[in-house]
């Protein structure tokens, strides 16, 4: 019986630990979620990589700053109305850029070779990004912390505290609120439908008289509007944007929705809490400078094993 | 489209909604961003200037660019040719007296103090006078059947097959001589060996893209692998140039065996994200491992190319021979820069030749067939896990010898020439070339690299063109410039292909 008391101890001792790598690691996983949507859905509908959608996060991360620092010239301090603003105000408009992209870069490509529209998206990231440098500067813009603060978890005799911030239940919550307000939106509504019945066929949903042009374009803006909440989420977390901040991000977002089965929004979701759980404990346990490698190197242990993520569905060849 | 409508007003009405919409996109879209633009004070303190200024002038004249736009691809072509040739004239002379610094710019009434925003305008009203200038062309055609939009098609296919083998020797011949023209200073080879060295790359890249129809984002990878490898070489065990090229070369394409094993059976977009996850592992090594690769610093004092053991050196070590005394010259700094030159043409010409024959070899075929179509290959006994590991090698050993000539050049490494951009940069070229044309792949490169060394001067918009016109080439031409790409062999001689595209 000594060694299980040993091991219990053991136990003890690390899981406040582990519990605030947890904690981190859901808040991460949550803002990738939130962007792998964006990807996956333009995905699935209209079968390209959206390079673009990174960057549209980074707009939405500096709309959100910017109506927190009108908030503040406005004199308006309630928290929760911050917040509100925040989200109406920066989604509405970072959607904009989602609709805009699609009409301006995208949309003349379509039916053309499957690598033109890539290229295309490219050319716009790095666009966007210069677009923003030239109009907002290129230094980081720091933004100090609107909530703080937090409930104790754990405690642990050396002093060791696993905190859950008030900020990341808030992010957590409001991701576990968007994505049941999508998935209706998926499964219930005549848009979802189109969506669905684009994604499977696209000249037969026009044909039965679905707006083909309107439903991608919807899809754009929605995948916009979740990146500009990941952006808000990202403002208030960390509070450093700069015009490079949607390349990374981007990036482990598009990782994240391959991870989970590119195509399919429960396994964006999925992949992003993957990644930023696997993000977490790789910085907490080893380097945090390998974590990058840690998350690439799963995406590929998964692929092999399962070509086409955890939650795709096979493809059907057809010859 | 092309048919005149009677009465013009329901079109101007269209146009006159349309600009209205225009109106609130361009609102949405620069209210905060172009009108707030923050400041970080001391103490990290953040304070906004207000510039509402611009963004009411971009939410007159896009609105109005759009309704001129909307006309002339309705066919009421005058009035958007006289205004869209007005503007274009107007704000580009104008962007040009700023860019030149004149006194006389500051005099003209501009929406814009930057002349460059202003050029940005200007290349938007050349979009009007485009659309109007083509409303007129496809009036004097008339009607065109379908018939005859695939004659005008393949015309096209068979045009940029012609230009190809006309333009390909001229460029060649060009190549050689410009830096004995009198515009050839050392300045314009520099860039020019940049250019080159990303044809070459753009041309390894092409084996995997355009040939296997491999989707690879990660392929600066290899480049990195081949420029660290002749870094290491020279520091370390003392290495020339010429000695370690071929190792550098095996290298790469052993890195891309090693990672194609795994990865290869993934298709499409699959594939496309482990290469890009390649990259980006190859690169937060090279930034860590900082014993060995000298971490984000880099590692410097590489040896520079040396004239097959005559060094350019203006003061050699006693008992040894530098390149202008062996030869009996002047010393000058342009004698490296040309040699890079050619050796660099060299180099790319060996990856265009060897492609053009690989080509013509079982396992060329076998990659064009695989790209048309996997299952079929399968069927017939074709490898496909094989033969898809030798186009990955064979790219990635042409990018290793770029690499290790990118080292030698520079005499100096670092992860920050190894980012994901480049990898997007080469397939940029790849496909604005036309994939598999192998003279689109250099014009893409002369366009794409030259155009930022040209516009070196603007440095804050440099990048912001460079996007821009990824964009609208691609808009342009969907197909890259030169866009032919058929099968080298097909069963029933040129038929008409009705799919076009990559499939893998």
């Amino acid at each position: 019986m000594e060694w299980l008391f040993e091991l219990f101890h053991q136990v003890n001792y690390e899981l406040p630990k582990f519990v605030q790598f947890l904690i981190v690691g859901l808040t991460l996983g949550s803002i990738y979620g939130l962007i792998a949507i964006g990807y996956t859905m333009v995905y699935g509908i209209i079968g390209m990589i959206n390079f673009a959608h990174g960057d549209i996060y980074m707009i939405g991360a500096f709309q959100a700053m910017i109506v927190l620092l009108i908030c503040g010239t406005l004199g308006i301090s309630w928290v929760p109305l911050q917040l509100l603003l925040m989200l109406v105000v920066a989604v509405a408009l970072t959607a904009a850029y989602g609709w805009s992209v699609e009409r301006i870069a995208y949309r003349p490509l379509r039916g053309t070779q499957r690598l033109a529209p890539l290229i295309s998206a490219i050319g716009m990231s790095i666009f966007l990004q210069n677009y923003v440098q030239l109009v907002q500067g290129p230094r980081p813009k720091p933004v100090e912390p609107v909530i703080s603060g937090g409930v104790t978890v754990l405690t642990r005799a050396d002093g060791f505290v696993a905190q859950l911030g008030y900020l990341q239940i808030v992010i957590v919550l409001l991701t576990v609120a968007l994505m049941a307000g999508f998935t209706l939106l998926i499964t219930r509504t005549s848009l979802g439908r189109a969506q669905r019945a684009c994604e499977q066929d696209m000249k037969m949903a026009s044909l039965l008289g679905v707006n083909v042009d309107r439903t991608i374009s919807l899809t754009f803006v929605m995948g916009a509007g979740l990146a500009a909440v990941a952006g808000m989420m990202v403002t208030l977390y960390w509070g450093n944007n700069d015009f490079h901040m949607g390349f990374n991000a981007g990036i482990k977002a598009f990782t994240a929705a391959v991870l989970g089965g590119i195509g399919s929004l429960p396994g964006a979701m999925l992949g992003g809490v993957l990644i930023g759980l696997i993000e977490a404990f790789w910085s907490g346990y080893f380097t945090a400078e390998y974590k990058d490698v840690a998350a690439f190197s799963i995406l590929v242990l998964v692929l092999i094993f399962r070509p086409t993520g955890l939650l795709g569905r096979p493809e059907v060849e057809k010859v | 489209m092309t048919a005149v409508p009677s009465t013009s007003a329901p079109l101007v009405i269209q146009a006159a909604k349309e600009a209205a919409w225009t109106i609130l996109v361009v609102g949405l879209l620069s209210f905060l961003m172009v009108g707030y633009q923050t400041e970080v004070l001391q103490g990290q303190q953040m304070s906004f200037v207000n510039r509402f200024g611009d963004v009411i002038w971009a939410m007159v004249l896009i609105p109005i660019g759009r309704f001129l736009l909307v006309l002339a691809r309705g066919g009421l072509l005058l009035p958007p040719a006289v205004l869209g040739g007005i503007a274009t004239l107007y704000l580009f002379g104008a962007a040009v007296l700023g860019l030149a610094g004149s006194p006389l710019y500051g005099q003209l009434p501009l929406p814009y103090d930057q002349p460059m925003v202003n050029a940005i305008f200007g290349v938007g009203a050349v979009f009007i006078l485009a659309a109007a200038i083509k409303g007129q062309r496809d009036r004097r055609r008339g009607a065109q059947t379908l018939e005859m939009r695939e004659a005008a098609e393949a015309r096209q296919a068979r045009i940029a097959r012609n230009m190809s083998s006309i333009l390909g020797p001229i460029l060649i011949v060009l190549a050689i001589v410009i830096p004995w023209t009198p515009w050839g200073d050392r300045a314009v080879v520099d860039s020019l060996v940049l250019v080159m060295t990303y044809v070459m790359l753009g041309w390894g890249l092409n084996i995997v893209v355009g040939l296997a129809g491999l989707l690879d984002l990660g392929y600066v990878a290899f480049y990195a692998v081949g420029a660290y490898t002749y870094a290491k070489l020279s520091i370390a065990l003392g290495f020339t140039f010429w000695e370690s090229l071929p190792i550098a070369g095996a290298l790469a394409a052993l890195f891309g065996v090693l990672l194609g094993f795994p990865v290869l059976r993934l298709r499409g977009d699959y594939l496309a994200i482990v290469t890009l996850g390649f990259g980006e592992i190859i690169r937060i090594v090279l930034i860590n491992w900082q014993s060995f690769t000298g971490g984000p610093n880099g590692l410097g004092n590489i040896t520079r190319i040396d004239f097959f053991g005559l060094p350019f050196e203006r003061n050699p070590a006693p008992g040894t021979e530098s390149f202008h005394t062996f030869f009996g010259l002047e010393f000058a700094s342009t004698h490296r820069v040309f040699f890079l030159y050619y050796v660099i043409i060299v180099l790319a010409l060996i990856t265009n030749f060897v492609t053009i024959r690989l080509r013509k070899m079982p396992i060329g075929r076998a990659w064009e067939a695989l790209r048309e179509d996997e299952t079929a290959c399968r069927a017939l006994g074709i490898n496909p896990t094989n033969t898809k590991l030798t186009a990955f090698a064979i790219g990635a050993m042409f990018a290793g010898f770029a690499g290790s000539f990118f080292a030698a050049r520079q005499g100096f490494v670092s992860p920050e020439s190894f980012t994901f951009i480049e990898s997007a940069v080469i397939l940029a070229i790849v496909v604005l070339g036309g994939m598999g044309s192998q003279v689109g792949v250099a014009l893409a490169a002369l366009l794409l690299i030259g155009l930022p060394e040209v516009l070196r001067d603007l440095s804050l918009y440099r990048m912001l063109v460079f996007g821009g016109v990824m964009v609208l080439i691609m808009l342009w031409r969907p197909k890259g410039l030169l866009a032919y790409r058929e099968p080298t062999l097909l069963l029933h001689g040129r038929r008409k292909r009705n799919k076009a595209g990559v499939q893998s």
